[in-house]
């Protein structure tokens, strides 16, 4: 058993030395698998920022209530009464046409043509704040339903409508992103497997003989599976070095924009859990690589 | 040790090396396979090793039909053969205790017990202190001699060479021979192809002579 764990550590390092024996072609291997490991994890990167940002700002929202046309007065106060009365609002602000048409009347600059009409085209509007317990996609939503229920209500508003479409648009780019992360999960594997498999046609002779004094598919595999283990592993490292220098790079001005909209916002780079599943993913993947074309190809030596 | 039965051969290009072959090899004899070029020599050590497999009739080496062995099974069988090749079949990327190591690193030996062994096998031929040389640094003769060490430091009971003298001038070609004989005298069965005729006179052992894939005389009567 030791002398079964020293051969494993003995041909671990001595595919290094193989690896290293050709600086070159290895770099070029591992900068392959670093560079198509490092764009989806960059875009990963991106969209995980994205959602910190926008669950900061997923917090109350007003619902803005547009009453029909001139129900008048008194029911737009008993409509705003009954609102008040729900546990799950927080606030009621009543704004009539008249209020709104002077306030559209100084913000807008359409003064002229405001008064070209003969009526006030604004309806009565009531903006309703939701308590904080009830500011979720679902309390929203039961709350909305309630008052589009409610007499003389045209039209039900929640400010937060574009905040639910980022988030899908988020949901979308999260699957873009792990379906082109597979893709080139699966590039990784062939362009492993290719430099094996070249690396095999050049060792052929050397496996004829290791055949000849009997060595089993496996033991002439061997190396080979731990050659691809060095080209995961240097094409994880490049690719958590890759990303970790863009977002070092974007940091200064994520942080210069953010800090115009007055947020406190940084960028987050990978983190060390990330880095090192990049490092366990790439591996897995070189050695995944190297055992399909292994397997296949050193069966196919035979001496002769 | 070997035993073959009626054994044919024919290659996939069509081409019949052997034509109903009968002979055996007693535990602990030395022989010597001849003929000219083409006689079929190399297919019977091939068939031995089973690099390749009798297209009708059997080979049993060692009291085993090798009928029966499964593809699996061949490497496990190939650890108990030692092999010499004409061209020596060396790693030139390693150095001699490497090369001499792979077959008991194959077969799992512990690290000491394969130091003690390579230097053992180098000492038999005359290499001890060669350890650390690439392969390329030695003359034919030595290289030689590293691939009859490597083939005979798993100990096993059947050593097979395929012209082993054949890149050797006469001098070195005899001490070959002399080697071989020696682990024959210490109970090794050892069974060499070669179309020297003149060095298997001096060496006085038995002969199985070829000819189009068949044996052209009695092996003893030819003496």
């Amino acid at each position: 058993m030791q002398a079964w764990f020293a051969r494993h550590a003995q041909t671990f390092v001595g595919s290094l030395g193989r690896v290293v024996q050709h600086p070159l072609a290895a770099l070029m291997t591992m900068a392959v698998i670093g560079v198509a490991l490092a764009l989806p994890l960059l875009l990963n990167v991106f969209l995980q920022n994205s959602r910190t940002a926008t669950a900061n700002w997923n917090q109350v929202f007003d619902i803005s209530v547009y009453l029909d046309k001139k129900p008048g007065g008194a029911r737009v106060q008993a409509l705003a009464k009954q609102l008040r009365g729900r546990t799950d609002v927080a606030a009621v602000r009543v704004i009539t046409a008249d209020e709104a048409l002077v306030q559209f009347r100084s913000t807008s600059g359409f003064g002229t043509a405001l008064d070209a009409l003969r009526d006030n085209p604004l309806p009565d509007t009531v903006v309703v704040t939701p308590t904080l317990l009830a500011s979720n996609p679902r309390g929203t939503d039961i709350l909305k339903n309630a008052i589009a229920a409610m007499p003389d209500v045209q039209t039900v508003q929640i400010d937060s409508e574009w905040v639910a479409r980022l988030t899908a648009m988020l949901g979308i780019l999260r699957r873009i992103i792990w379906l082109t992360g597979a893709l080139l999960g699966v590039g990784v594997v062939l362009v492993v497997g290719n430099t094996i498999r070249l690396d095999i046609l050049n060792r052929r002779a050397e496996i004829e003989v290791m055949k000849l004094v009997g060595a089993t598919d496996g033991f002439a595999r061997r190396p080979f599976l731990y050659s691809g283990v060095w080209y995961g592993l240097g094409g994880g490292l490049l690719a958590v070095l890759l990303v970790a220098t863009a977002v070092a790079s974007l940091a200064k001005p994520v942080e210069r924009l953010a800090g115009l909209y007055g947020s406190p916002l940084r960028l987050n780079g990978l983190g060390f859990g990330w880095g090192a599943a990049v490092v366990g993913v790439s591996i897995g993947l070189g050695w995944l690589g190297s055992w399909l074309a292994a397997t296949r190809h050193i069966r196919g030596i035979e001496p002769r | 040790m070997i035993r073959f039965d009626q054994v044919h051969k024919r290659y996939a290009n069509g081409r019949e090396a052997l034509a109903g072959v009968s002979f055996a090899i007693e535990d602990g004899e030395m022989a010597f396979l001849t003929g000219h070029s083409g006689a079929g020599k190399s297919s019977i050590l091939k068939l031995i090793a089973l690099i390749e497999r009798p297209t009708r009739g059997q080979v049993f080496v060692g009291n085993q039909n090798t009928a029966g062995i499964r593809p699996r099974g061949i490497p496990q069988f190939r650890r108990q053969i030692g092999v010499v090749f004409q061209d020596h079949k060396l790693l030139l990327d390693r150095p001699i205790a490497d090369n001499v190591a792979l077959p008991l690193i194959i077969a799992g030996t512990p690290t000491r017990e394969i130091d003690k062994r390579v230097r053992a096998a180098l000492d038999q031929v005359g290499l001890l202190g060669k350890e650390k040389s690439r392969p390329l640094e030695l003359s034919a003769g030595e290289q030689q001699r590293v691939g009859i060490a490597r083939a005979i430091v798993g100990k096993p009971k059947l050593l097979i060479a395929d012209e082993p003298t054949g890149n050797l001038d006469p001098d070195l070609a005899l001490e070959t021979m002399r080697l071989f004989k020696r682990f024959n005298e210490v109970g090794v069965t050892v069974v060499i192809a070669t179309h020297d005729v003149h060095l298997i006179d001096q060496c006085g052992a038995r002969r199985i002579v070829l000819g189009d894939g068949r044996l052209a005389a009695p092996s003893c009567a030819a003496l």
